[in-house]
């Protein structure tokens, strides 16, 4: 950091240069300063839904693309979901009150045998930040949590996560036993993980896999948008 | 630290190394989601006859069937109290096998990642890291393992976790990480940087390099990448037989044994001394090797055009060894980190 180190005064920034300098303490991970600039944009008036998807959702989108084009890894992305996740806890509360737009509803979990969770951790957090529902069902989950859940949830989308290839072949298992139960065509499928690959995602009947984090977000967002606009159609 | 496996190299031009074990178990009837490791007590024999086949498929070394034997990932399984029995069993099989051997095989005793992440970044302490690893490393030594090998690692704290429990429970060790984001680990660790960090563990280890990862073209990249970074330490080349793909219920590796063989003797052109397979690899595959090692005069290593030629392209333009990876431009003001 061999720059100029000027210390910037968040609240002396206009809106358009505070939003950027937002982008950019996301992306250094800095959850202190996007805790003030929160309530910063909050004071001045902002909405809560504005602020999440135009300054955190933005910032974070950033962060998703350079991840997925190898310019940061894992611990960056943490960083950058850490802070986050800091001003997501000051605008959940107000989002609630004021009844802002949800883009839909996922419940995700890492398959049974595999605790890795390092992936899916970070699709529930940029999922958030995208103003999605999450409901993580965590690691190791049988196919009877992923049923249960998808009951008593109600999402559109299930996620489903496997780091090895020893059980990667357990997400078709719980694809399969939709199927037998007919509910498969309820929901949309989204697989991921290391080992796994766009075919792999066809031949086991998902809708989609997700190479990363930020493409698990563009994914769900356009299947999302397919479904109501088939469901508009079909009214 | 003298050990059978220092003693091979120091006598040998390359070594090779075994290929898959979850994709040869699941071949056997494991099922999708269950632990491998309990195999070594329920399942014994058929441990033995993965073994036996690397050995009759000319490897000089096979890993333990004890990938996921850290009390972490056992835990899955509600046997984390079974660390010791398992890792044990894993290694005594193997030690058995190579014994039988009509010629001099090495037992080396897996360790896989404990899954989790360390901190600062996740909830792992060094501490507990280090107590499930030395816990691991003591029973693969009991069983009779020559040395434990670290595998598919991603974290450089976590290498070096592994790295002191062997140093406690007194066997010598090798390591690998799985190099399978854009051309480094997912943490963002470059072969060039693991190159480095080996000299700085107390004791190095006997040989170290990359294991898994996405298909074998990245994988002899990376093992350019250790060769330049200057390495004169002993290089692990173990990739993948290609690429998964879903068949019947079965998962196939797309990767064929000319393939292999091609790629086996473009790592020891590389510079990597110990060379296998690793997800996929099946005996067909070993065999192939062998043959293509035994066969094929040592030659120059090859260029990345080379490595594209024969072997297919890479995952990504850059590993992160060349400064040519790309870089984000910044809108805001930069501020220093805090």
């Amino acid at each position: 950091m061999s720059e100029e180190e000027d210390d910037i005064i968040l609240s002396e920034l206009d809106d358009e240069e505070l939003v950027q300098q937002m982008f950019d303490d996301l992306y250094d991970g800095l959850k202190e300063e996007i805790e003030e600039a929160v309530h910063i944009l909050l004071d001045r008036g902002w909405e809560p839904y504005d602020i999440l998807t135009k300054a955190l959702v933005g910032g974070m989108t950033i962060v998703g693309n350079d991840f997925r084009d190898g310019i940061l890894f894992v611990p960056e992305v943490l960083m950058a979901a850490g802070a986050m996740k800091g001003g997501m806890a000051i605008l959940k509360p107000l989002l609630a009150e004021t009844g802002a737009p949800r883009i839909g509803k996922m419940v995700i979990g890492t398959v049974k045998g595999d605790i890795h969770d390092i992936g899916k951790n970070l699709v529930s957090m940029m999922m958030e930040g995208a103003g999605f529902e999450v409901v993580d069902l965590g690691i190791n989950n049988p196919v009877e949590a992923y049923l249960e859940a998808l009951e008593s949830e109600g999402p559109d989308i299930l996620g489903m996560s496997a780091l090895l290839t020893t059980t990667m072949p357990y997400m078709k298992v719980v694809i399969d036993t939709m199927t037998e139960k007919g509910i498969r065509d309820d929901y949309i499928v989204l697989v991921g993980g290391a080992p796994l690959n766009e075919e792999f995602g066809r031949a086991i009947g998902a809708d989609a896999y997700c190479r990363d984090a930020a493409v698990a977000v563009e994914t769900a967002k356009e299947f999302v948008l397919r479904k109501h606009n088939q469901m508009a159609a079909g009214a | 630290m003298t050990n059978a496996l220092s003693e091979m190299l120091q006598t040998r031009d390359w070594l090779m190394a075994d290929g898959a074990t979850g994709t040869i178990l699941f071949n056997m009837g494991l099922q999708s989601g269950d632990s491998p490791e309990l195999w070594n007590v329920d399942q014994p024999d058929r441990i033995a006859t993965l073994y036996q086949g690397a050995v009759d498929a000319g490897s000089d070394l096979f890993l333990t069937n004890s990938f996921g034997g850290t009390s972490a990932r056992l835990k899955l399984h509600d046997a984390q109290d079974r660390v010791r029995e398992l890792n044990r069993a894993a290694a005594e099989i193997g030690r058995e096998v190579a014994d039988k051997a009509d010629r001099k095989v090495i037992v080396a005793g897996s360790m896989g990642p404990t899954g989790e992440i360390m901190a600062p970044m996740g909830t792992l302490t060094h501490e507990s890291a280090v107590a499930m690893f030395h816990e691991q490393a003591e029973a693969l030594k009991d069983g009779g393992a020559d040395v434990v090998w670290v595998e598919t690692i991603s974290a450089p704290e976590e290498y070096a976790a592994a790295a002191e429990g062997a140093r406690l429970a007194g066997i010598a060790w090798c390591g690998t990480m799985s190099f399978d984001t854009a051309g480094r680990t997912m943490m963002g660790f470059t072969s060039a940087d693991l190159a480095a960090l080996v000299e700085q563990i107390d004791p190095a280890p006997i040989a170290y390099g990359a294991n898994c990862g996405v298909g074998a073209s990245d994988l002899l990249r990376t093992v350019l990448g250790f060769r330049a970074a200057g390495s004169e330490r002993p290089i692990i080349a173990k990739g993948n037989a290609g690429i998964p793909k879903y068949h019947d219920g079965h998962i196939h590796y797309d990767g064929t044994p000319e393939l292999m063989a091609r790629y086996a003797v473009m790592a020891r052109d590389a510079g990597a001394k110990i060379i296998g397979g690793c997800c996929g690899t099946t005996p067909e595959h070993l065999r192939a090797m062998r043959a293509a090692l035994e066969e094929t005069p040592r030659g120059d290593a090859p260029t990345l055009e080379q490595i594209t030629e024969e072997l297919g392209g890479f995952s990504s333009g850059s590993d992160g060894t060349d400064g040519e990876g790309p870089k984000r431009s910044r809108g805001g003001r930069r501020r220093s980190r805090a």
